[in-house]
Order: structure tokens, then sequence, then C-alpha cells
């Protein structure tokens, strides 16, 4: 390749600019500056062609850009010496430059934050209506699904109920045993400084039936499952195909949303009693190996000291989560805009909002528990 | 050149330079077998028109020569480089000489038109920022989109924006060859016939190599030199549209003698 090079020339009729060498995209860049460095005046133009041994639309836009600039200057432009497809390419382009190119505006003010900052304070508010309306649209959905349950979608509720339950057990007994362990050991050396050690049984009980158990299992399936809805329904989003399903008469939300949510209903408190299981059998063999509490005096303690409504209320809390964890999720998938990156942020947005929300939700419960005096 | 390839009679004829040379390509997909012992040559500077049923592997064709789709057997030449089995090296070089434009636009979703037009140049030139952006709306003047879509995100375009678009970025780098997987399929008339102004002018002044997969019976008459009908697993008849109808073939009979032919024949005629 010849490297591309402009010389100009003063002479008494005018300005003489040769160019010369191969004008293509590859080679321009070290030319580009002196093409955009030269500013043409009044003087008549004359552009000499005939070195150029290959041009491409690139080449022929800076030579169609100079002669444009020194018309607007009020030169008479000429060219000289090209070959036909060359000033055929040249024509072509001039006809074709913008009248005024769009440039990517990338500087931000501090006037522009501030307006960001607003639009997203009120953008919130306004998120936070219409994921309200989601969930009522969504309960209403199931209500009527359970009034009349041919409308359910047996098929998709198996499927869901296998991928965000069955599937997440060993991960969530895991879990829960861990705690359990976790929650003996570090007990066991603290109580026996006060020789205080058969507390433990009472420490792993009301802490995991009460909060633990059900909290993690839920912020595992927050992460877990609330990533894969809005994931899975913000690409159909991306495809056209929730229009697709509008337009066809089917309601996303019942088709979608509901057999997840109703999933995640069913499965959730399943999984989060697996887990209190776990928990109580990792806590209670890590007291038998660290505290000697045997299985029979720790099955003994748990019966007579921790009472059937600490179980409870930690039950009770599962569907509540449950909802918030699919509602969220699936309303962000709705949210998801045009774009495969839109995915990826709304995705962000579900795991990062339901885990908070779940966490937020076990706050209320346990002010309203202690109120009540449970 | 290192080629692996057996060297056929390469310039046997010195008017036509094969820019694509494709041997005995065999393309499998499980038990489907999509072509079988296919043999295609594109000349350099023609316009070729890839035409055939819908499921006859006109578009996996189209893959498998830009290397987006692995043959099972064959070997395919694509400006002197072997695209199949050469070194990694010279096929990344050989991809900044092609530009591809895809059947249903395959642009960036996150970035707008603008943005989308200046990514290849971005990574392969040296240009200055300001220069890119000049070019970028250059392309988006040539290939006659409006100029308010710049900023526009693909998503935000209509079906025939987004396959111009699409053109653009396939132009970005100047290439020497483009494909376009039916690039008019989806447009109005008279923007169809635009388009074919502007594939045939851009051909002319750039000396392009076109492979356009079209059924687009307007597109052939108007600016193909060459057709290619592709039937039965391989290329069933190659040359001229006149000649096409000669071709004593149902199914190519039927697509080059329907009422819908005569009317673009004599509208191609006519131009
Ligand atoms: N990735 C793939 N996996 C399996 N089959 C494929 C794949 N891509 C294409 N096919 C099959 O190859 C055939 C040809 O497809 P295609 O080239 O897209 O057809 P067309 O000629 O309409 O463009 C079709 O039968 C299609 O089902
Ligand atoms: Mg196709």
């Amino acid at each position: 390749m010849t490297r591309p090079s402009l010389n100009s020339e003063t002479s008494a009729d005018g300005v003489y600019l040769r160019v010369s060498g191969d004008l293509l995209t590859q080679t321009l860049s070290s030319v580009e500056q002196s093409f955009a460095a030269y500013k043409p005046d009044d003087s008549n133009l004359i552009i000499d062609l005939s070195g150029i041994q290959a041009l491409d639309t690139s080449g022929a836009w800076v030579v169609a850009d100079l002669a444009h600039r020194a018309k607007l200057a009020g030169a008479e432009v000429r060219f000289q010496g090209a070959l036909p497809a060359y000033s055929d390419l040249i024509e072509t382009v001039t006809r074709n430059i913008p009248e005024d190119p769009e440039s990517e505006d990338t500087s931000r003010s501090f006037a522009d934050w501030i307006e960001s900052l607003g639009k997203r304070t009120a953008g919130g508010w306004k998120d936070t209506l219409s994921m309200l309306e989601f969930l009522g649209m969504t309960l209403h959905r199931l209500m009527r699904t359970l009034m009349m349950p041919r409308r359910l979608r047996g098929a998709a509720l198996v499927s869901q109920m296998e991928e965000t339950g069955f599937r997440a057990i060993p991960i969530v007994a895991l879990m829960g045993f861990l705690i359990g362990v976790v929650l003996a050991f570090q007990g066991a050396t603290q109580l026996k400084q006060f020789g205080a050690e058969i507390f433990v049984v009472e420490l792993i009980s009301i802490s995991v039936l009460r909060e633990l158990g059900i909290l993690l299992t839920a912020i595992i399936v927050a992460g877990r499952s609330g990533s894969a809805f809005t994931a899975s329904i913000g690409s159909m989003k991306v495809q056209e195909e929730i229009d697709a399903m509008r337009t066809l008469g089917l309601d996303p939300i019942e088709v979608l949303v509901i057999p997840r949510v109703m999933a995640l209903l069913v499965m959730l408190p399943i999984l989060g009693f697996i887990a209190n299981m776990a928990a109580l059998i990792g806590g209670g063999l890590m007291s038998w190996i660290d505290l000697g509490v045997s299985p029979g005096m720790f099955a003994t303690r748990l019966k007579e000291n921790t009472g059937i409504w600490q179980f409870a209320i930690g039950m009770i809390k599962a569907p509540f989560f449950a909802l918030v964890i699919g509602v969220i999720a699936c309303w962000q998938a709705l949210q998801v805009k045009g774009s495969a990156q839109s995915v990826g942020q709304r995705t962000t947005a579900s795991v990062v909002q339901s885990i908070f929300m779940v966490i937020a939700l076990d706050a209320l419960f346990s002010i309203f528990f202690s109120v009540m005096g449970v | 050149m290192d080629g692996t390839l057996p060297q056929h009679s390469q310039k046997a004829d010195t008017q036509r330079e094969a820019v694509i040379r494709v041997r005995n390509l065999t393309n499998q997909f499980g038990p489907q077998i999509v072509h079988q012992n296919l043999d295609l040559d594109v000349w350099r500077g023609e316009v070729l028109g890839i035409v055939g049923g819908s499921g006859t592997g006109k578009s996996v064709l189209l893959r498998t020569i830009v290397g987006l789709n692995k043959p099972a057997a064959g070997s395919i030449e694509v400006l002197g480089v072997d695209v199949v089995n050469g070194p990694e090296q010279e096929r990344r070089q050989i991809e900044q000489r092609w530009g591809v434009a895809f059947q249903d636009g395959a642009l960036f979703s996150s970035l707008t038109v603008l943005q989308n037009i200046m990514a290849p140049l971005r990574e392969h030139t040296g240009l200055s920022e300001s220069l890119m952006c000049a070019l970028g709306n250059l392309k988006i003047s040539l290939v006659g989109l409006p100029q308010f879509s710049c900023g526009k995100f693909p998503s935000e375009l209509s079906g025939g924006m987004r396959k111009r678009a699409a053109l653009a970025r396939a132009l970005a780098l100047d290439p020497e060859i483009v494909f376009l997987d039916e690039p008019t399929a989806g447009l109005d008339p008279i923007g169809a016939a635009a388009y074919d102004d502007l594939i045939g002018e851009l051909q002319h002044a750039l000396g392009l190599t076109v492979f356009m997969v079209t059924h687009d019976l307007d597109s052939l008459y108007a600016i193909c030199d060459r057709i290619a009908v592709l039937a039965e697993k391989r290329v069933l008849v190659e040359g001229p549209i006149e000649e096409m109808t000669k071709v004593d073939h149902p199914w190519v009979q039927e697509y080059f003698t329907g009422p819908r032919a005569r009317a673009a024949q004599e509208k191609g005629l006519g131009r």
C-alpha cells in the first residue's frame, strides 16, 4: 500500500492541491489531520486526483468534504485527472454529505446530572406505583385462576415447580445444614463460658425456625429463580413475544407470571421447611459432637421449650416472601426495553430489589409479632 | 500463499478472478443434510443473486462462507484465503475485507445506529472520533436512512430501516465483498428499488462484489449479473437471468416464468 499524501501549491490563478497514494479507510489516519487542517479561502482551488491509486468512500469523503468547505468559503473548485470511477464515487459521496451531521454527545454538565437525578426520583415513584398495580393484577389473576382451575396452565406450573423448587433442594438443604452447624459451634463457644451449654438448643431452634431458615431460603430463591424469571421473560419481551401473545388474545400475566408465582408460593414454604430441618440436624449433630448434647436430649428440649409458634411464625412468612420475589422478578422483566443490555440491568435490579424487599418485609414481620407478643 | 487447497486453474480466464471459491461443500445438522458437494464461484466485481425455496440452505451457505458455520466437508477460499482451515491470523485479516448484512439486521441492540456503524471503524482504524462520526453519517446517508435515525436504537427503527442500518454497518470498512441476506425482503417497493439502485451504484463505484440472497425478482432482473439456484442440496444452475427461463427444472421454471417473474422482467428490461 502507498501512503496517501496531500500537497498544496499556491500560484497566480489559485491553489493547486495534489492528492496521491491509497486513500482508503485503512490508510486514512495518516493524512486525516492534513485534510482537516486545510483551511480553504476564496481563491480558486484545483484538486488534482491523478496520483490516487485506490479510493473508497472514506477517501472520497475527505476529498468531497474539502471541496465542500472550499465552496462554502466562496472558492471555485475543479477536479482534475481523476479516473471516471473515482469521480463517480466522489460525486456520489458529495450528494450524500449530510446537512447537519449528528455527533455523539458524550459530554455531561452539572445541570444534566441534576436533571437525571430528578428524573430518577420521579421515575422511582412511578415505578413503585406501577409495581403495586402489577401486584394487584397478579393477585386478581391468581384469585381467578384459583376459582377457575381450568385456566391454570398445568404443564407450565409443574415445570416451574421443578425448576424453582425441586432443583433447589440440594443447595437449600446444604445451606440449612451449614447454618445449623455454625450456630451450634459459635453458640457453644459463648455458652460454655456461663456453663449454659444446654441452651444451645433454644439458640438454634428459635433463631433458625423463627428467622434464618426461611429468610436465607428466600434469599437463595431470589438469586436463583428471581433472576431466571427476569432473564427469560425479559428476553421474550425483547423478541416481541409478549406483544405477539397479546395480539393472540393470550394474557401474559396468566400465561407467564401466574405459573411462576404459583410455583414459588408452593415451593418456597417446602424449601424453607427443608432448610429448617437440615439446620436442626446440623445444629443437633454439632451440639452432640462439641457439647455432648445427645440427640435424644436435643429433641426433648426442642419439644418442651420451643413452641410450635416459633415454627409457625417462620412458615407464615414464606408465602409472602414468595409473592414478593415472584412479583418483583416478573415486573422487572416486563420493564425490559428493546436491548440485550436492558435484560441484564433488569435482572440485576430484580435480584437486588427482591432480596432487599424480603429483608425489609422480614423486619416488619418481626416488629408485628413482637407487638402481638408472640 | 500457503493455502492447502488444490490449486485449481486459478485465473484461467484473466477477466474473471474468483473472489469466492466453494468446492465440494457439505453441510449437515444432525441427520439433515443441507448441502452436498456444493460448488460455487463468485467472480470479482459481480452481483451474484442466490435464490432457492425456503429452507434450502441459502442462509447456511452464506454463514458457512463467512466462517460462522463449520462445514462437515469441503473447502472454501475467499480472496485467496482458506476460510475453513486456514491460519487464524489470515482469517482475522480477511474479515475486515468483507461486510455482512444479516437477514434480520443483527445490529447491536445497546448501541445507537451511528455507534453501530462506528463500532468496526473504532476497532480497525486509527481515525479520529470526528472523522469516524462523519463517515458514520455518510454511510447512513448513503444507504438512504434519514439523519434523525443516527441517534436511535435498533429497537426504535422499523424493519426496513434496520435492514438499511445493517447494510451501512456492513459497508463501514469499505469492504471488497458484501454478503446480503434477503436485503429487500420487507421493504416497500419504492424503498426496495432505491436499495437496488444503491447496491448497483456502490458496486459500480467501489468495484464491490456482492453476494446476495434474495427472492426479490425485481432485484434479480435489475442488478444481478448472475444467478445461482440452490436446489437439491447443491447449486442446481448458475448463469445470467436470461438463461434461467431455459432451464428444464420444475422449480426453476415456475420461479422464472411465473406471472410475477414476467412482470419483473418487463420492468427490469424497461430500466
Ligand atoms: N443452527 C442450525 N441447527 C440446525 N438446523 C439448522 C440450523 N441452521 C439452519 N438449519 C436448517 O438448515 C436448513 C436451511 O436453513 P436456511 O439456510 O436458514 O434456509 P433459507 O434457505 O431459507 O435461508 C433449514 O432446514 C434449517 O432448519
Ligand atoms: Mg434465510
